[in-house]
This record gives C-alpha cells, structure tokens and sequence, in this order.
C-alpha cells in the first residue's frame, strides 16, 4: 500500500503575539513546526505502512526551510520526501494550492490513500485536503477518527460527526483528513533521527511539474486579503473575591438578567 | 474563453448532453457539438467527460459575465429530514445581506422525502427554497451532494453562497469551490457588502485568532464563505410570509458515489453538543478527577447548556476527546462560556475566546483564564460551583 502525506509547516500559533504599535504580527522568534494535526496524518501513514506493506511519502508546498519538516516527518517513520517550493507559488490560496499539490501528487504516483491533518492551525480552512481530492478526482472521507480496514481496492473508516460517528466504506485511492483521536503520533527513535539527517529530500519547481502558471501563486487565487487588523482586546473584567457563598450570589446576580433573557 | 470538442477523442457517449444544465450540447454524427450561443463555458461537461475530449480554456481562471451572477444562496443542511439550526443562522444574514444589494434569498436542500419540510424556510426568510429529493441524497455524501450543488449553482449563479461550517459543510463546499474554479472563505465571523463594489466582505480570525482579516473575491462567482455555529442570530419566523419551492430534477448520473454509509452511530451523551451549545461549563486539570465532574454536568444541566473540557483532562482520560475545547479539539462560540479549573492555556483560549461572556473559576488568581474573563471568581471550584447551582436554579426557578 502506497501512501502520500500532506503537511504544513506553520508557526506556532500559541506563540504568536501582535506588536501592538504596528498592529503586525510579530514573527521573529516564533518557531516554526509540523502543523499539529499532521502528526496524526504522518503517525497513520507510517502505521498503514508498518500494517500494510509499501511506502509512506511525504510532501509540503512551502519555503525552503519547510524541508526541516519533512526531514521530521522521515524521523518518524516517513521513507521519502517531496519539497514543492517557488516563489510562483507565493500568495497561493486555499485553490491555488490545492492545485499545485495535486499536481505534485500526479508526478508521484502510484498511491493508494493520500493523508492530511483536518486543517492547518495558522490558516484553520479544512480546505486543501477536499481540494486536492477534488483536483484529482478521487473520494475523500474527512474527519477520519479510525481506518479499520483497508485492501487494495478499498478501506472502511469512522468519519467524526456533531452526533457521534459514521462508518464509511470508499473506493482507493481515497483522501482522508484526520483528527486527533486517531492515534498517538510517536517520539523519533535515535535511528530515525539519524535516517531523517541523511535523507535525501526531493525537490521540485513549477517548471518541474505539469502545471498551468496561470492557476499558481496570487494570480491562480481567487480570494484576495483586503484588510489585517487586530481584534478589539477583552474589557478587563470584574473578579469577585471573598467567601463562596458571597462569591456565588454576585455571579448569579451579575448573570441573572442574560439567563432569563 | 474557449470551448471545443476534440472529436478524435470524443466517443459519442452523450454523458456530457445529459450534465449539460443549459441543453447546449448536441449529437451530430455521433460526435458531442457544442452551441456556443447557448453555452456558459460553466465546465460541467468537461467535468463529466471520461475521455478529455472537450477543452476548456479560462482567462487566468477569472469568471466569465460576473454581472450575471445574482441573488443570495444558503444551504440548507438537514439530517433525518431535519433542517439544522445553521442554516435559520445563515438565512437570517443573507437577507441582511440581501436587503444591500437589493436581491432575492434562496436556500437550497437536498435529501430524500423531504418536500413536506420546507416551509420553515420560506417563514425564515427565504423567497425561494430549490429541492433536490432522491434516495441516493438522504444522508450526506461528498461527491452526489457536490455534483448537484454544482449543476444547480451552475444553472442558476448565484453572487453569493453560503454554507455553515459544520462537520458536513467544510467537507462538501471545499469540493463544490474547486469545481466551480472560485473563492472560498472558511470560518467567518463578519458578512458585509462593500458599498460601492458590491462585493461580499468576508472577515475571519487566522493565527489562532491573534489576527482578523477580510478577504474578497473579487474576479470570480459565486462567492463562497462558510460560517461556524452561533455566530449570527436565527432568522425571526413570520408565517406570513410567502415564497416558492422549486423541486429540481437532475441526471442520474450525477448520484453516483465511491464512498459509501455502512452505519450511522450516535453516540449516547446526556449532554448537548458543544459546538451549538448557548452555555458551556467546562472543566480543566482543576477537577482533579473525573467523579468531579459530576458538579460540572449538574450546573451545566439547570443552565440548559453543555459540558466542556481543557484538553489536560481529555489527556488524563477524565473527558471524551468531543467534549475538549481549544486548538485540536473544538471552536466554540457561545453566549456563555464557564471555565472551572482551566488556568487558560493559550491553545485553551484560541478556542472559546470568542464567546460573549466568559467567566472563569480558579484558586490562582494569577492564572491566564482571568486576562479573558468577564466575571473571575477566585477560590475553591469545589466550594463555588455546587453553590452556582443551588443559586441558579433558585434564580432560574427550576
């Protein structure tokens, strides 16, 4: 069974903070890390192969540095990687860079199921999985909490709900996006580390896939980011202190209005 | 723009005459003929050819005719023939949005056995609700539910569509604005309409809510958002209010699906979901069991609301992973968030610092919970709460 994971490098978002001045995003010493979903998405993918036979390859769409990424994904068990990065596709959205990787995924070949985190946490959209999926038209399953079973031709899998959960049965090749419920991503043993640093990561350019320029980048991007502003900050709030009985008859008073409202 | 059939490939199989929404291909010697007077260069044949026999090329992707795009679509999402509670939300912005650009609001359904259910809509303040009614459309399905939306989008084009960020939501519009070739905005929390431009102004949060921004689509149609629980009022029912359902036939061979239900399985909780809950009372590693959390469930129950939790106590097997609120568990928005126990991580209050009063319950006065709270109460949870109860329901008089 041949597997593709999709990954992200993103900062880490509980790091970031707002100069206040400048109303920007202050980026300097804010690390850089494997969007947390897709850890679950690369645990399963190597799980699938430990299971299954084949080969788990990963790929990201991003900066040069993202290969610090992949280079993680192959200590945990990943056994190629794919850099697809160019300036082409700098401004890329949700469509744009769906299409680059579903591309990038056509010049790989041969997969059977195709993983990705259920969304990314700097841009929070779940919509470059069911992009690529669509792209290369095949099925998809989202919000996949367990792959059951799986053969050549087909997996059955428990797809998250508001109410609880549905059992799936798809065709491969399919693209599942994951959730945390999946599994345990693992630590890197010492030797995976070790493969990760001697890896040779593969990468590509526009001109090395079989791409149409004018889907790429800002220019293959239908929405565009008008404005970036700060939200208001919180009022600073009321804190009741003293005996719980006292406590507990402010709140309830300060509350009572909005309750029966 | 240009479309042609490259008859050495085309093998006169007719699927593209039957996905055609505008009957503007014919067979003429066994061979796919398009009429370009007729056709809008919508990409639906060249979706449904198996052999790429047709050839669709697009002017840098932009949408043809864009002032022919009119009116507001919302979907309509229902389960078991119910419709569910975001699209009332929904509806009730786009006839704000609607009254702006002086235009029509229509929502669309699709399901099985259904066409007795939609006069809510209507009374909700849809002027128009399209149906599609099959059996192969009763439970949702990303590829038949997508294949409709966008023969019915496609054939109607609509300026704006939207759609709520639900489980079904995210998975069916991100496909649906790929075929389509056009924007999608996930997650807003802000629908306007630009004043002189017309254009949908579509604001979100990214980088776990530190920023806001406002996208557009500027160059193509129709414009697509998605909009999570609770984030606009249901629209206000007016019986008397009139309007249209249209039932709307569609090829068979749009249905077809690779994925496939085996089993549908609820999962048995007393409480309500959190994602549409009004009120959430949430426990964290405070708790310090998971027996305690009975007092939880016991002020969540005389508030009408939901039980959540920080993801230190799904971690220690307190909770189940459903109930966790931050940034890998869920976004919640609701009117009052209760945090026992939850000192407020920034993962944590990615998640629920959106909610309208926040109210945070914890012995250290120090803990980052208090820097987004409303209302702190500083002391013992274990003391405070049960005494919470006791007072709300006298209050409540339940």
């Amino acid at each position: 069974m041949n597997i593709i994971v999709c990954i992200k490098q993103v900062p880490d978002t509980t790091q970031v903070r707002i100069d206040p001045e400048t109303n920007t995003l202050i980026r300097e010493g804010v690390e850089s890390i494997i969007n947390p979903f897709d850890t679950y998405a690369i645990e399963e993918g190597v799980r699938l192969k430990e299971k299954f036979g084949g080969k788990t390859v990963v790929l990201t769409m991003g900066p040069p540095q993202a290969e610090a990424a992949l280079r993680e994904a192959i200590s945990m068990g990943c056994d190629e990687a794919y850099l697809v990065s160019d300036r082409a596709f700098a401004g890329s959205d949700t469509l744009a860079t769906g299409y680059t990787l579903a591309k990038a995924i056509q010049k790989i070949k041969n997969f059977d199921i195709i993983l990705c985190g259920k969304q990314a946490s700097d841009g929070d959209t779940a919509q470059v999985g069911p992009g690529i999926a669509t792209q290369l038209d095949i099925p998809q399953v989202t919000y996949v909490k367990k792959i059951e079973e799986a053969d050549e031709k087909s997996a059955q899998v428990e797809r998250m709900t508001e109410e609880g959960f549905e059992i799936v049965k798809t065709s491969l090749p399919c693209l599942f996006t994951v959730v945390k419920e999946i599994n345990e991503p693992r630590i890197p043993s010492l030797k995976g580390r070790m493969k990760a640093k001697k890896a040779e990561i593969v990468s590509w350019k526009a001109i090395d896939l079989d791409i149409d320029e004018a889907r790429l980048g800002l220019t293959g991007s239908p929405t565009w980011v008008s404005k970036i502003f700060t939200p208001p900050p919180r009022p600073r709030g009321e804190v009741f202190e003293g005996e719980p009985e006292d406590v507990a008859t402010k709140l309830v008073e300060a509350l009572k209005d909005r309750l029966n409202s | 723009m240009s479309i042609k059939v490259i008859n050495d490939k085309c093998t006169g199989c007719t699927l593209c005459v039957k996905v055609c929404p505008f009957a503007a291909i014919e067979m003429s010697s066994k061979k796919a003929v398009i009429d370009l007077d007729k056709c809008t260069l919508c990409g639906a044949c060249v979706d449904s050819c198996k052999f790429d026999a047709i050839e669709l090329k697009r002017d840098s992707g932009k949408t043809p005719n864009l002032e022919e795009y009119k009116g507001i679509w919302v979907f309509g999402e229902q389960k078991k023939g119910v419709i569910q509670s975001i699209s009332y939300e929904l509806l009730g912005k786009a006839q704000e949005l609607a009254k702006k650009l002086k235009t029509e609001v229509c929502c669309v359904v699709l399901g099985h056995n259904i066409k007795n259910n939609l006069q809510e809509l209507i009374h909700r303040g849809a002027n128009k609700v399209y149906v599609v009614d099959s059996p192969e459309l009763e439970n949702f399905l990303d590829e038949p539910y997508t294949n409709v939306l966008v023969n019915l989008l496609r054939k109607h084009r609509p300026e704006i569509f939207l759609c709520g960020a639900t489980f079904m939501g995210r998975s069916l519009i991100s496909r649906v604005a790929v075929k389509l070739h056009t924007g999608l905005t996930a997650d807003c929390t802000g629908l306007d309409i630009d004043e002189k431009e017309k254009f949908l102004l579509q604001t979100r949060p990214a980088f776990g809510g530190n920023i806001m921004a406002t996208i557009l689509s500027k160059n193509h149609r129709p414009q697509m958002a998605t909009v999570r629980h609770k984030v606009f009022k249901e629209a206000e029912i007016d019986t008397s209010r009139k309007g249209e359902v249209i039932v709307e036939e569609v090829p068979k061979t749009l249905l077809a699906s690779r994925t496939k239900i085996l089993d549908i399985v609820e999962e048995v909780t007393s409480t309500i979901n959190i994602a549409e809950a009004n009120i959430i009372v949430s426990g964290g590693r405070g708790m310090k069991s998971p027996e305690n959390f009975e007092i939880i469930e016991e002020l969540a129950k005389v508030l009408g609301g939901a039980v959540g939790s920080s993801r230190a106590a799904v971690d220690a097997g307190w909770m189940p992973y459903s109930h966790q609120v931050g940034q890998t568990g869920k976004t919640v928005c609701p009117k009052i968030y209760i945090a026992c126990g939850i000192s407020g991580q920034i993962q944590h209050l990615v998640g629920m610092q959106s909610a309208d009063i926040i109210i945070a319950i914890n012995q250290d006065s120090s803990a980052p919970i208090f820097t987004v709270a409303n209302y702190g109460i500083v002391g013992d949870l274990f003391k405070v709460v049960p005494l919470l109860t006791a007072k709300f329901k006298k209050a409540l008089n339940k």
